[in-house]
């Protein structure tokens, strides 16, 4: 079975898509890599390969978990399987 | 023969280097076009043109001394001229090369001009390229064996499988002896208190958070935004990373699950604590990064890239992977090892890793990288401020 995109942890609020030619509406399999589990989602946007997608609700102001750690907040509310990206996520850095 | 085992050429001071390289040093941007004169005369050595070497003074003038006599005193390099313009910062450059052993003689061009500079200075590169030339590889085993990595170009794909990858070939060849290293301050940010956590000891890690500190200070200092297209760069940006936190940690996959980094480097600076891993304060400009670890004494390079960064480096061969398999596909020629089976489940983690071992130990032994075959010698030297 076709992989379409990868958590690397657990906790994680957002996975990568690792398929190309993602289009809304599609019924995904995401593996977690530091559990082993297979999960499944839909997407909502055609999220480009190497592109994150969100797991769940995520609330404007958030912080965004990835490799289970703090990687930056959305400054947007963003969807369950809504593409994360400079539109919707910043850095809380420099 | 054990497993690990390569061939390569052992230099005078007992260094183990993969390459046969007769290099023509230029001490300033003066004497690029005598040193490519020289290279042009001389079939089978290399020029290193480069920017800097006028007026520069305090540390910014010791790394450049430190790059210059590193480059040459790498054991990828059998010999070296070096063409200054004047005798005396040219000397200083012979006299750090030769502790190593190996041949080196200076030119300076003031008094004579290029043309008679450039007949004396082909003199003694033909003379060392035919000595360099009848060296034999031995067997040598792989705790003599210095191994830098760094990322470029980097997307998604680069911190779920092709950093990891080499982070995997780290894990398995530390407990070995290997001499690893890797840098990258400024990519760091976000990732430093986990880097901090996996130094041997408390000093060392605060001594990179030091480091890391002064670093975001330089970037503090002359920001005019917040980084947005340099860091994370434009092609980051298209390949799926968003900020520079996100970025760090798929940076950091490149030191593996548990190898722990013993010293921190100055830039260019050689290891000097023994086998292990080394943290050295590095830009995050590919070349520029890879230029220091040659400088250090690092003679392969393991090179994970997402979108497809290009680089080579004229003395130390750099090994590139990735696991984006659009880069893969687009960008075959410059892709020396594909992991993006991993992105497929068709292939673990510990497969890549054991691939990336393979592919390096060939390169050690003489196969040549893409970046090499394409010509790609990027030797880019660090500048830390303007000159006097």
């Amino acid at each position: 079975m076709a992989t379409h995109f990868i958590v690397h942890d657990k906790a994680d609020t957002v996975g990568v898509v690792v398929v190309e030619d993602l289009k809304p509406g599609e019924e995904l399999t995401g593996w977690i890599m530091e559990t082993d589990e297979t999960i499944t989602l839909r997407s909502q946007d055609a999220v480009p390969l190497g592109h994150k997608i969100a797991l769940g609700e995520i609330k404007s102001g958030e912080t965004i978990l990835k490799y289970g750690h703090d990687v930056g907040r959305a400054v947007a509310d963003i969807g369950e399987g809504r593409h994360v990206h400079v539109h919707n996520m910043k850095t809380k850095r420099w | 023969m054990g497993r690990y085992d390569f061939w390569a050429y052992r230099r005078a001071n007992g260094r183990v280097g993969i390459r046969n390289h007769v290099v023509i040093l230029p001490l300033d941007d003066l004497s690029n076009a005598a040193a490519e004169a020289v290279a042009n005369n001389i079939k089978g050595t290399l020029a290193l043109p480069h920017a800097y070497g006028r007026l520069q003074f305090g540390e910014d003038l010791e790394l450049h001394f430190r790059t210059l006599i590193g480059t040459g005193s790498n054991p990828n390099v059998a010999a070296c001229v070096i063409i200054g313009i004047e005798p005396g910062w040219t000397g200083r450059v012979v006299d750090g090369i030769a502790k190593t052993g190996k041949p080196v003689v200076g030119i300076a061009i003031e008094g004579q001009g290029d043309i008679s500079a450039i007949a004396a200075a082909s003199r003694k590169a033909k003379e060392f390229v035919q000595w360099a030339s009848e060296k034999q590889r031995e067997l040598c085993s792989i705790e003599e064996l210095f191994i830098s990595a760094k990322c470029g170009e980097s997307d998604t794909t680069s911190g779920l499988a092709s950093c990891p990858t080499v982070g995997n070939l780290i894990d398995k060849l530390d407990p070995l002896k290997a001499t690893t290293c890797f840098g990258e301050t400024s990519e760091l940010t976000g990732a430093e208190l986990v880097c901090a956590s996996r130094a041997a000891t408390k000093e060392v890690g605060e001594r990179f958070l030091q480091v890391f500190r002064a670093y975001q200070e330089v970037i503090e200092r002359h920001k005019t935004s917040d980084l947005s297209e340099s860091q994370p760069t434009k092609g980051n940006i298209a390949g799926g990373l968003t900020t520079i936190e996100e970025k760090a940690f798929g940076n950091l996959q490149k030191i593996g699950r548990k190898t722990k980094f013993i010293d921190v480097l100055k830039p260019a600076e050689a290891p000097a604590k023994g086998p292990g891993l080394y943290y050295m304060d590095t830009s995050s400009a590919a070349a520029e990064c890879v230029t220091l670890q040659a400088a250090a004494g690092f003679v392969v390079h393991l090179f994970p890239t997402g979108q497809g960064n290009v680089i080579g480096n004229p003395i130390e061969p750099v090994i590139k992977l990735t696991a984006n398999p659009k880069t893969a596909r687009t960008m075959s020629e410059h892709i020396d090892l594909d992991v993006s089976g991993i992105l497929r489940r068709e292939m673990t983690l510990d497969e890549a890793g054991d691939k990336l071992i393979e592919i390096m130990l060939r390169t050690c032994n003489g196969r040549l990288t893409c970046a090499e075959a394409l010509g790609h010698r990027e030797f880019v030297m660090t500048k830390l401020y303007q000159s006097a």
